[in-house]
């Protein structure tokens, strides 16, 4: 965080006005259909490289067939998967940004609503207890929302639907700081193996290191929300992601869990610091159709949509 | 390893038939069933429908609950068609087959020890269809043709009229043979030696 050097800048401010919340209930509705139904680049890009590299011959025609749902998503406008998730978004809001966040949350909300019910799609969403689904998406705190604040004068949005294939075979872990970081890795070895075919492998694995307990476990899901090809930006975590990677795909569960050299796709980590007593670590798989969708909103403008 | 074109009703030849890592292709019916309407049926003991049960003789199920539209005269449309994780279910496998003659569940991730046991014990076959991809499942499902006990939205029991329905591979078979399984012991030969080397 670099709160520190930070100057506050508020040479351009932007105060929404009331067409503001219409736009982010009419884009999140967008977001949350289009989301599932177009993968984005790169994904397919290192769903493509994984069939060219994979030797075992079942393996291949697995991610042949991966491909091919992909394209035949593309091409009838089918969603890629049945499971629209629990809806995840993470906002980044500009620091010059003056807005009500009652009133985006409640936009937010609305537009993942309209979705499913003008699609229609599949409501996931049910009370923990009495199980009743509630046909909209939408719940007791559902969406899940998470807040970032950036320099500047944009919001932006990224919805990240998760399938709860791969959302079910989530770890934490509290392990000593004398585990270090080959218990880090060890943990997260074991984790992969436990999860086996469940989470839709191959997966992008997300991994959160250090905070709490909960902080630990939402850096595991920024983690695996992040775009293929995106390494950490510090050296020491950039490096564990690449043991990492490959550790998990020598150990032959491959897609699907059915065999063969692609197990992930990527392994993601986002880390923060710790108690001098803890090592927490936390996994979050992404399982192979990794869905997101993003909108930035500016002053006077139409949202752009991206990946 | 083989590939089979097959149709419900099957019987206990045509299961002992299938060899894991066989490949099939299905055409007919199948039956989509889920967590909520199995723990109605074997946890609640609340029993199917009467006109549902002689379906379920040699028949083929699929753990699904569809992404549908519902259409002014009560039928369905389809909207998305795909396969949930099948561990949650493994405790209804022996019910499904053992009651109510099933032969088939189609699936993703495998079933546990219990289930792929029924399996052996009662003459079933697991199938793996690609999980998440439900696109192609969706294309090859000709008709919603009946809904049961549809206050569990979506998971509803669902009757699918499937045409070239695949690919899907025999995972564990009436014979205790078990892909799952052995992609695992070779993982975790090679998780154990990895472990070592970090030591």
């Amino acid at each position: 965080m670099a709160v520190i050097d930070y100057k506050a800048n508020y040479t351009n401010v932007w105060e929404v006005d009331d067409n503001f919340y219409q736009y982010v209930e009419d884009t999140c509705k967008t977001l949350y259909i289009e989301s599932l139904k177009d993968l984005p680049p790169d994904v397919r890009r290192a769903l493509e490289r994984a069939h060219e590299r994979e030797e075992l011959e079942s393996g291949k025609e697995i991610l042949s067939t991966l491909i091919k749902t992909v394209s035949t998503a593309d091409d009838q406008k089918l969603l890629i998967c049945q499971d629209t998730g629990i809806p995840v978004y993470f906002l980044k809001i500009g620091s010059q940004v003056r807005f009500d966040g009652i009133r985006l949350q409640q936009a937010i909300k609305k537009g993942t609503e309209r979705a499913t019910l003008e699609h229609p799609l599949r409501s996931s969403i049910v009370n923990t207890l009495t199980r009743k689904n509630h046909g909209t998406s939408t719940g007791n705190q559902v969406p899940v929302l998470h807040y970032e604040f950036v320099e500047g004068n944009e919001i932006e949005i990224l919805i990240v639907p998760k399938g709860s294939g791969s959302e079910n075979m989530s770890y934490l872990k509290m392990l000593t700081p004398a585990a270090g970081i080959e218990g880090i890795k060890k943990y997260v070895l074991e984790c992969v193996f436990e999860s086996g075919a469940n989470p839709c492998p191959p997966t992008i694995v997300g991994i959160g290191l250090g905070g709490t307990a909960d902080k630990c476990a939402a850096l595991a899901k920024k983690a695996a929300a992040r775009e293929v090809g995106s390494p950490n930006p510090d050296p020491d975590v950039r490096k564990l992601e690449e043991e990492l990677y490959i550790l998990i795909n020598k150990m032959g569960l491959g897609a699907q869990g059915l065999g063969g050299s692609t197990t992930a796709l990527a392994v993601h980590i986002e880390a923060a610091d710790t108690h001098m007593t803890c090592n927490p670590v936390a996994v979050n798989m992404m399982c192979w159709p990794a869905r997101r969708m993003r909108a930035t909103f500016k002053s006077n403008q139409e949202p752009i949509i991206s990946y | 390893m083989a590939h089979y074109r097959l149709k419900a009703p099957l019987s206990d030849e045509d299961i002992l038939r299938l060899h894991a890592g066989d490949t099939v292709t299905l055409d007919g019916i199948i039956f989509g069933i889920r967590d909520a309407n199995l723990i109605r049926l074997f946890d609640k003991k609340v029993e199917l429908p009467a006109d549902l049960i002689p379906q379920l003789k040699g028949s083929i199920g699929i753990h699904t609950a569809p992404g549908v539209r519902k259409l002014h005269d009560g039928t369905y449309e389809k909207i998305s068609i795909g396969t949930t994780t099948s561990y949650r279910m493994d405790r209804f496998t022996k019910g499904l087959l053992k009651d109510y003659g099933m032969k088939v569940i189609i699936g993703k991730g495998g079933l546990l020890e219990d289930g792929s046991q029924a399996l052996v014990d009662f003459k079933g076959c697991y199938f793996t269809i690609i999980g998440g991809s439900a696109a192609l499942e969706t294309t090859q499902v000709e008709a919603i043709e009946d809904v049961w006990w549809e206050d569990l939205m979506p998971e509803a029991i669902w009757k699918f009229r499937v045409k070239d329905f695949g690919p899907l591979i025999v995972s564990i078979d009436a014979h205790g043979g078990n892909k799952y399984k052995d992609v695992k012991k070779v993982a975790k030969d090679n998780l154990d030696k990895l472990l070592e080397s970090l030591n």
